[in-house]
């Protein structure tokens, strides 16, 4: 078996309004950063794995952001594998 | 990390880092007959830290009276105890998490809740309610309105998670606290009146467990930073996190296992940790205890028999069983999904014993580090001769009733408690709001009513006064709702000790409390002291908070501060009619700040009130009862029109002067709303309790209240009333685009 | 007839749900902790309140997946009347039970009160007894609670009476002001309010009573035809 460490990125899906991203920008703006666009916060999970090869990590994490990590009702997610000592 | 040698700890003066002075090392050397190690000269230092030992207000802290036939257990335990009747007892206690909050006041006011609830539930007491006393410097500070939206969040993200219901408490602002804002919780909570535990390390042989949260590096010397100056110097990294979701567990599993039989001892590792909980258990038993530290669960790899002594991890409990039921308690906790750790045991020689890897790693006696650490009769300062001022009369009567019902101090606070669950556990009678919150004993027609107070303005001008003004108005609050004032619960928070001003300020406030005590028979059974309350050698004004609890028999006696139907009624002023401005917030407001002396208060005027409201509430001769505090008949009659939505009217006797009048802040006095027909029997009632009453007018169904002087009647809006009191504090906090704790 | 209420660790309104069903029905009500798997002995399941798993993650997120969702999935596939409250509700959703979600309130903050609510639709075994349109006063407390689905999905539920309450003021920016919807079958109802709040006149409002008392007699009327 392989270590991997993941890193899973979650956050709400476009359509979904984002109280907290709205709230940051206007701060962002009062602050002087004129130039800031749309904000949205998510979550970031960090997780350490134990797989075969990448593919089968992959398709661990693939299926745990589906059943857990994240609601597809109103959420999106990315994530990202790296073997570990590599 | 090599850890420093004895003589190293001694030669350096290392242990100045650890919170010991020079002559309180030499103390620990000479109780020990050797020196110290580090793990030892680091737990005298916690332990004999102000926090932990109080040991420059023990002195005149023995001045409370602590006892009464009421009075199950007194202070000494994780709270005291008061017997309410019907074979019930409520535990209450409350304590400060003032510098943690400065640095952190979301998880410094979250694990200020967590502390004080642990408090409750280790003396077998189901917790009923939060309480939470909070003090800010002005909202025109945007660091200050951080600071409170975030101690907000704070309380209400535990509170609500354990589902304990935040029911009362009060928030005050004043430019003392810019840079030492104050966070005192207070929680309550109910047992069968013989079903108490203690925090005991009885029974020689009896196993101790550490049960919940993981041992880390969080929070290690918060007990002496507690203690020390100047919260801007204090580290991030010593701020503790709080886990409401594992307190809940821990209180629930604590709970059950204690009604098992099966607990000896238990006791909250708060400040200090595993240090002070094993300390004082083996204390309050007169015994020893054992632990062996390499069993202690621990969250973080390497770490030293120094910092599992000291860590302030939260949601952790020390626990002693008695030996053989330890199959009970492990099947309790494995249901709850705890930890629980076997860590040692408890001796009868009287020695705090530590081991490690196979060696002793500290051996300290018990008495030295708790019943004989240092106490310190400090000097004290001359008295202040508080001296009465003169006070500008403003010059639109109107005007300033509105500029004080704007000021943050009075204005409505729903923007605070609404982010509290008020009802959860469904037994809120009265929630935030009311004169005192009451709260539902189950199966039992009583409640239990609880307040807090405490009003640094009065205290500062008259330590004396001020002192016996917080447990009058506390108590007050308890007798308006009907309920009778049983026994009080403190926070004092004071400045510097080692400044005398600052200890005559200490040692007056406490014998004027100690004073109205006596006099409202209501005994102090729990407490906290928080000094070094001080930023950059200003110290804050002496702020001694009072909670007080009470007992109302009857939840049908209930008495609401503002009627459900204001229509017809009558208002009538109990108490002595006044007229002078000295201590009130209006001459803050005129003066710039507090002057003059404390307002009017005689304790035996005041004792009769409270005695009256009760009977007033028994008789249901009225049908609200609101208290007359900051802000004077003004506000209370406001409060009373804006909440019924209803106009007044009322007038002055002749001869006074009128903004005094309006807004004097004399003690021992409350606004009745009656009905005409009780009206008679109301008057007679208070003939009886021998307390002046006069008919002040009568609620109309108009937009206004109107009051009537000899020579002049000023009306003001019921709408602009409204409309200052109501959107003062969220006008305040909208200058900012956010003020979430995601943000900031 | 026989009441489940589920407990969860960190549920909080268990008791509280307990006491009201009590109260207002004096039938028999079991706490049942989350690791039952079999509810068939019930005749109606309460999803109560609080903080289940601590709400981390999401709220509701961890708790789908206790033995006794699945249980509560069982039952209600066989019509029994299902409950879910606030966290119960966000439960409801997480596993599938009830569309939607419920996120974050629009402005960021817990909110406690007594809300006002319009009771939409009476054909329920939950709200057999208000009338249609009648204003209810019934306590929120959330930092949870607006609730979110695509438009089709609104539009199902509105188009299907499934709405069972709305907010009058809506506290918490939910779309369409929802604050309660039913499945398709109707025997699942996830509301953010809370009636159990609602049933004595100290507590400020009664107007819970009525949906305790709606479930128990489409229960005991089922009962009788059986």
């Amino acid at each position: 078996m392989r270590q991997f460490d993941v890193e899973v990125k979650v956050w709400l899906k476009p359509s979904v309004f984002d109280p907290q991203g709205h709230a940051v920008h206007g701060a962002l703006v009062s602050l002087g950063f004129e130039g800031a666009g749309e904000v949205r916060i998510g979550k970031f999970i960090q997780m350490q794995l134990e797989a075969e090869d990448e593919e089968a990590a992959s398709r661990q994490v693939e299926e745990m952001c589906q059943k857990v990590l994240a609601n597809p009702v109103m959420e999106t997610y990315a994530f990202a594998i790296r073997e570990r000592g590599q | 990390m090599r850890e420093p040698t004895p003589e190293a700890i001694r030669d350096q003066a290392i242990y100045r880092s650890l919170g010991l002075t020079d002559d309180e090392y030499q103390l620990v050397v000479e109780k020990l007959g050797r020196l110290p190690n580090y793990v030892e000269a680091g737990i005298f230092g916690v332990l004999w830290s102000e926090h932990c030992s109080y040991k420059s207000s023990k002195v005149h802290l023995r001045k409370f009276p602590t006892t009464g036939p009421q009075v199950l257990q007194g202070p000494g335990e994780n709270a005291g105890v008061v017997d309410i009747g019907g074979g019930v007892a409520v535990a209450f206690k409350m304590e400060s998490h003032n510098h943690p909050s400065a640095v952190e006041p979301y998880q410094g006011a979250a694990t200020g809740v967590g502390g004080i609830l642990r408090d409750i539930f280790t003396m077998g007491a189901r917790p009923i309610a939060f309480l939470d006393s909070l003090r800010f410097g002005p909202l025109d500070d945007a660091r200050t309105r951080y600071l409170f939206a975030q101690v907000v969040a704070g309380i209400g993200g535990y509170g609500n998670c354990v589902g304990i219901p935040t029911v009362g408490g009060e928030v005050q602002f004043s430019p003392t606290y810019r840079q030492n804002p104050l966070v005192n919780a207070m929680c309550v909570g109910i047992l069968p009146a013989n079903g108490m535990v203690r925090g005991e390390a009885k029974g020689v042989g009896n196993p101790v467990f550490v049960v919940g949260a993981r041992t880390g590096r969080d929070g290690i010397h918060g007990a002496t930073f507690a203690s020390a100056e100047d919260p801007e110097e204090k580290e991030r990294s010593a701020v503790q996190v709080g886990d409401p979701f594992l307190g809940k567990l821990l209180m629930e599993a604590c709970l059950e296992l204690i009604g098992t039989g099966a607990v000896v001892g238990i006791q909250d590792m708060g400040a200090a940790g595993l240090t002070s909980s094993s300390a004082e258990m083996a204390s309050r038993a007169g015994g020893g205890i054992e632990l062996v530290l390499d069993r202690v669960p621990v969250r973080e790899t390497g770490m030293t028999p120094y910092e599992m002594m000291l860590s302030e991890s939260q949601e952790r409990m020390l626990v002693v069983l008695e030996r053989g039921k330890e199959d009970v308690a492990f099947s309790i906790f494995r249901r709850y999904g705890l930890e629980v750790a076997d860590v040692g045991r408890v001796t009868d020689d009287g020695m705090l014993r530590l081991f490690w890897r196979g060696e002793v790693v500290a051996e300290i006696p018990v008495r030295a580090l708790v019943d004989e650490a240092p106490v310190y009769e400090r000097p004290v300062g001359p008295p202040l001769s508080p001296a009465r001022a003169s006070i500008p009369e403003p010059g639109d009567l109107a005007e300033a009733w509105l500029r004080l019902m704007r000021h943050p101090n009075i204005a409505d606070k729903s923007w605070v408690y609404r982010q509290y669950d008020t009802m959860v556990r469904a037994q809120t009678v009265f929630g935030p709001g009311m004169d005192a919150a009451l709260v539902k004993v189950p199966d039992l027609d009583k409640a239990v009513a609880m307040a807090t107070d405490g009003n640094a303005r009065y205290v500062r001008l008259n330590p004396r006064k001020g002192g016996a003004i917080a447990v009058a108005e506390a108590a007050r609050n308890v007798a308006a709702v009907g309920a009778k004032p049983l026994a009080i619960t403190n926070c004092l928070n004071f400045g510097n000790p080692e400044k005398p001003a600052v200890m005559r300020q200490l040692s007056d406030a406490i014998d004027g409390m100690a004073e109205a005590c006596r006099a409202l028979d209501t005994p102090v059974v729990s407490g906290n002291v928080s000094l070094y309350n001080e930023s950059r050698g200003q110290d804050i004004d002496p702020t001694p908070i009072v909670g007080c609890i009470g007992v109302l028999d009857g939840i049908a006696r209930r008495m609401p501060s503002a009627p459900r139907n204001a229509k017809g009624l009558k208002l009538v002023l109990l108490g002595r009619e006044d007229d002078d401005l000295d201590g009130s917030l209006w001459a803050e407001m005129a003066c710039g700040e507090p002057v003059g002396d404390a307002p009017y208060l005689d304790l035996a005027e005041e004792r009769r009130l409270h005695d009256l409201l009760q009977q007033i509430a028994a008789d249901a001769a009225a049908e609200a009862v609101h208290d007359v505090s900051e802000g004077g008949i003004a506000v209370a009659v406001a409060e009373m029109a804006i909440a019924s939505g209803f106009g007044a009217a009322i007038a002055a006797p002749s001869g006074v002067r009128a903004a005094g009048w309006l807004f004097s802040e004399a003690q021992g006095r409350a606004v009745v709303a009656a009905a005409p027909e009780a009206l008679a029997r109301l008057l007679d009632l208070a003939e009886r309790f021998d307390v002046p009453a006069r008919v002040l007018g009568e609620f109309v169904d108009a937009p206004y209240v109107e009051v009537s002087f000899a020579d002049r009647q000023i009306r003001v809006s019921l709408v602009d009333l409204e409309e200052a009191y109501r959107t003062a504090i969220p006008r305040l906090l909208r200058q900012d685009a956010v003020n979430s704790r995601a943000t900031l | 007839m026989r009441w489940a209420v589920v407990v969860f660790p960190g549920s909080n309104c268990d008791r509280d749900a307990e006491q009201a069903i009590r109260l207002i029905t004096g039938d028999p009500v079991d706490l049942v902790w989350h690791d039952a798997d079999d509810l068939s002995a019930y005749d109606a399941i309460v999803l109560p309140g609080g903080f289940s798993y601590g709400d981390y993650l999401r709220a509701g997120a961890i708790a789908r997946f206790s033995p006794v969702v699945r249980a509560v999935a069982r039952e209600a596939e066989r019509g029994k009347p299902v409950l879910g409250i606030c966290n119960g509700f966000q439960i409801l959703t997480e596993s599938g039970l009830l569309p939607g979600a419920l996120l974050a309130n629009d402005h960021l903050q817990f909110r406690c009160e007594i809300a006002k609510l319009r009771v939409e639709t009476n054909d329920s075994p939950f709200t057999r007894l208000y009338e249609p349109g009648e204003i209810i006063r019934i306590p929120v407390a959330h930092g949870e609670g607006r609730y979110h689905a695509d438009a089709e999905v609104v539009e199902e539920l509105r188009r299907t009476g499934r709405v069972a309450f709305r907010y009058v003021e809506n506290p918490n920016g939910s779309v369409d002001d929802i604050a309660g919807i039913l499945n398709a079958r109707r025997n699942v109802l996830g509301l953010m309010p809370h009636p159990e709040r609602a049933v004595i006149d100290w507590m400020g409002s009664e107007d819970g009573i009525r949906m305790f008392q709606s479930i128990r007699a489409h229960v005991e009327e089922g009962l009788a035809h059986a």
